[in-house]
């Protein structure tokens, strides 16, 4: 039983961060959940769908951020509760819709969780969504804690209803993906009826009407406001009278206790902790700002709290009510990633330092002498370990076939990469293959470009690739752009049949909605064909064939697509029972003398071959191989055999 | 103990790190202690090294990070990795349990880089940390059935060392309810395989 089945008030949970707001939802009655897979957002949508069947909400993993954003929204409209859930870069994907819903307003509580992944562990950027907050002039709150999470999901429902605004949660990796200990509330039995009938309007208007509800947006933020003064997400911990105040918001304020506590200055050292961030609730911070001489905002990403209070002072100073203060942050260098200010995520350890360059003092987590060999140690013996496709990949043997179809064709081709586990192809594990990555959709997009440049000088061939999830996410008008200009490109989809980056959650071609149920499939080869697109379909294992293909493709003019298919080996060996042994005939390896350049571990690089340096043999490494047994197809010696267990 | 006392799980993506810290702090919730996890999801999991931190303290909920120097506990299902950790995390306090299999970066599979010999990576940590017990936690697993059960053999050997409060019941408990529906039987016996192997193992 999971903790979401639960109506037990009062137990406690550990919950990771992403749950505990799907938890939240569940104690506010949520009606309707739709997101798109993304880290570090995944779960809060999974967790929901867990939940689906007993509290009959209706949970939809959407073909993309902006088509979950529209659809939650109907349903607040309609009355309903909602919540859509995404990650950084599926906030811009919804922003249209965002900027124009912030007028139309909602009926139900509508609730968009976003979560932002600083020093992009997961992701292709450190984008700040509490921009799009300010940008949309809604209500945001940022939860420090698991238990912040959850309450301030439930939170934000009722304020949206009470308000008539769409309101706005924000995440971080380190929250979304951390575990807290979270204290269960009730979930609420009864169920919204959605109405919406002929006599409703649900618009931004144009002209003169739109003003009118940017007007209203307005009156409606001066009450979020008065509501966020008293909020009791917001709350001050040292002495009273500090002269020296931290404020702080997210994964901060924990961060900015622990280094207080470390470096002995709780009684020289307040903390402002702020739950709700915008609209800033200006009176509380200016009750702090009187006293305050000087101030440290201690924040993940963008100077964001930097700059509003900043503009805060500002209008005080010309009312002679505040000042002379200083300021530390982003803005100063104090609080600073590895790359600089306002880069990277932030620690104790990073709020330490910002606190010792200020106040000058000596602070020493290990003896010197201890830090200088630790590091030394670690840089002479440690090897680093660059990400990899998985053992048994089948995206490693889809880049080994490009790899060499564009040898053949010799005309120095330009592949541009997606977002996916696939955006690995531009790493030595996909041989280096892939030039460009930015955002889902920008690998046929940018394509669209590059098969454009003959006339230009620029007259290579142009390989776009891109993951099935991602096809449905943001390729497809792309797709059909290209097919109109008759752009030369060689678009290449690697369809391993789920999401596999995120957590290998369905998706329109894998025939399963996110309870499991069985739907029915569409294609991309019928997508692709409908418009009028030659479109091939091979199994990337089968290597011979997929390098003829993508060879033969290259040479055709206008937009072609190649579909390489072979399920993903994550999903695949969960649903067998016993996996092939794999193991090298010891006899057979020649090793060094064979030609083949190490040709299993040295060039096809799969994690599960393994080099025997004291017998200049190939081996398998039991422990990561999946049996998959494409380097037994591979090996020109045919010294890798792999044995079916019955 | 120390408050808070801080643990950290250290691997290759795949090894299953995150199961193992659930279970930690699992056992460490059923003891009462406020419990904070910080993981490694997603891109990072494809084959790059992985850290899980547990922080339990009896007095107030921590951040999910712990500061440099700060692992009073690395358990290490990779011997570089947990050299690696110990790089930024360790001192002179840190009890390690090492699990000594290799997992090669792709980098040494390419012959790009070296893989130090393995007696050189753990007379390295013993160096650097309080103690160190070397556990051949895949070959274990090995024996109970699957190799991948190696993190549950650890998880084991945590709860027999006593370097946390946590007693071996409440790691017991959390398996038990961990796998209530699936796999109970073969991670109990890789648990167990686990308290007893490290109760034999005497530090290096």
């Amino acid at each position: 039983m999971s903790l979401f089945d639960l109506v037990e008030p009062g137990r406690k949970g550990l919950l990771m961060g992403n749950e505990a707001i799907a938890r939240g939802a569940l104690e506010a009655g949520v009606d309707f959940c739709t997101g798109y897979p993304g880290n570090p957002a995944s779960e809060v949508v999974e967790a929901l769908a867990k939940a689906a069947r007993k509290f009959g909400i209706y949970v939809e993993w959407s073909v993309n951020e902006i088509v979950a954003l529209e659809a939650a929204g109907a349903a607040a409209a309609a009355g309903l509760r909602a919540l859509t859930a995404m990650k950084n870069l599926g906030a811009d994907v919804c922003s249209d819709f965002l900027m124009t819903v912030n007028l139309s307003g909602t009926r139900g509580g509508f609730v968009l969780v976003t979560g932002d992944d600083p020093s992009a562990h997961s992701t292709t950027t450190e984008l700040d969504t509490r921009n799009y907050a300010r940008f949309a002039d809604i209500p945001l709150l940022e939860p420090s804690t698991a238990q912040e999470a959850k309450d301030m999901t439930k939170f934000a429902f009722e304020l949206s209803e009470e308000i008539g605004l769409i309101c706005m949660v924000r995440t971080v990796t380190r929250l979304s993906h951390a575990r807290g200990v979270v204290t269960l509330g009730p979930i609420p039995k009864e169920k919204r009826t959605a109405a919406f009938s002929s006599q409703d309007l649900w618009t931004s208007g144009s002209s003169s009407i739109t003003c009118m509800f940017h007007s209203i947006l307005h009156e409606k933020m001066n009450r979020v406001k008065a509501k966020f003064e008293e909020s009791e997400f917001n709350r001050y911990t040292g002495n009273e009278n500090a002269e020296f105040v931290i404020i702080t918001a997210g994964t901060g304020w924990l961060y900015s206790l622990e280094a207080v506590r470390l470096l002995g200055l709780e009684d020289k050292v307040g903390i402002l902790k702020l739950g709700t961030t915008w609209p800033l609730p200006e009176k509380l911070v200016l009750k702090h700002l009187r006293r305050a001489k000087e101030v440290l905002f201690v924040e993940e990403i963008d100077p964001f709290l930097e700059q509003n209070v900043k503009m805060l002072a500002a209008e005080l100073l010309a009312e002679g009510n505040v000042g002379p203060l200083k300021f530390y942050g982003k803005k100063s260098g104090h609080v600073r990633g590895e790359f600089g200010a306002g880069t990277g995520e932030i620690d104790v350890d990073t709020v330490i330092r910002a606190l010792a360059e200020i106040k000058g003092l000596q602070y020493q987590p290990r003896e010197r002498e201890y830090s200088e060999k630790a590091s030394a140690v670690v840089g002479s013996l440690v090897p680093a370990r660059t990400m990899g496709f998985c053992a048994g990949c089948p995206h490693r043997a889809s880049f080994l076939a490009i790899k060499k179809a564009l040898q053949w064709d010799g005309r120095d081709g330009i592949v541009t990469g997606d977002i996916g586990c696939y955006s690995l192809g531009l790493l030595p594990t996909g041989f280096s293959v892939a030039k460009t990555l930015h955002c889902m959709g920008a690998g046929i997009g940018t394509a669209n470009g590059f098969g454009k440049l003959a006339s230009f000088g620029l007259d290579k061939p142009v390989i776009a690739v891109s993951g099935d999830s991602t096809f449905y996410h943001a390729c497809i008008p792309a797709l059909i752009n290209a097919k109109w200009h008759n752009a030369n490109i060689l678009y290449v989809i690697l369809d391993n049949n789920t999401t596999a980056m995120t957590g290998h959650q369905p998706h329109p071609g894998t025939g399963s909605d996110v309870l499991g149920n069985p739907v029915l499939k569409i294609p991309i080869e019928d997508i692709c064909r409908g418009i009028g697109v030659e479109t091939r379909i091979v199994d990337p294992f089968d290597l011979k064939e997929a390098v003829q293909n993508v060879y033969e493709m290259l040479k055709m003019d206008g937009v072609k697509v190649l579909i390489f298919r072979h399920e993903c080996p994550l999903t695949e060996t969960k649903k067998r029972e016993k996996k092939p042994k794999v193991y090298v005939d010891q006899d057979k390896c020649i090793g060094e003398e064979c030609g083949c350049a190490r040709f299993c571990t040295r060039v096809f690089k799969c994690p599960g071959n393994i080099w025997d340096p004291a017998k200049g043999k190939a081996k398998i490494d039991d422990a990561v191989c999946v049996g998959c047994g494409l380097c037994a197809d591979l090996c020109p010696a045919e010294a890798i055999i792999v044995e079916e267990e019955t | 103990m120390e408050d808070p006392l801080n643990i950290i799980v250290t691997g290759v993506g795949g090894q299953g790190n995150i199961q193992a810290s659930y279970i930690i702090a699992s056992a460490a919730l059923i003891e009462g202690f406020h419990v904070s996890v910080g993981e490694t999801y997603g891109a990072a999991q494809r084959g790059g090294s992985v850290t899980s931190h547990i922080r339990l303290s009896k007095e107030k909920q921590y951040g999910p990070l712990i500061p440099e120097g700060g692992a009073h506990v690395i358990v290490g299902f990779e011997p570089i990795e947990c050299l690696r950790t110990i790089g930024r995390f360790g001192s002179k306090k840190t009890r390690v349990i090492v699990n000594p299999r290799p997992i090669y970066p792709i980098d040494v599979l390419a012959g790009e880089a070296t893989y130090p010999p393995i007696d050189k990576v753990l007379s390295a940590i013993k160096e650097l940390v309080y103690s160190v017990h070397v556990v051949e936690a895949t070959e274990l697993a090995k024996k109970v059935g699957d190799a991948i059960l190696q993190n549950v053999v650890m998880v084991g050997c945590l709860a027999a060392s006593e370097f946390t409060p946590i007693k071996a019941e409440a790691f017991r408990k959390a398996v038990t309810e961990l796998f209530a529906e699936k796999g109970l039987d073969v991670n109990l016996r890789a648990f167990e395989i686990g308290v007893e192997e490290f109760k034999r193992t005497s530090p290096l």
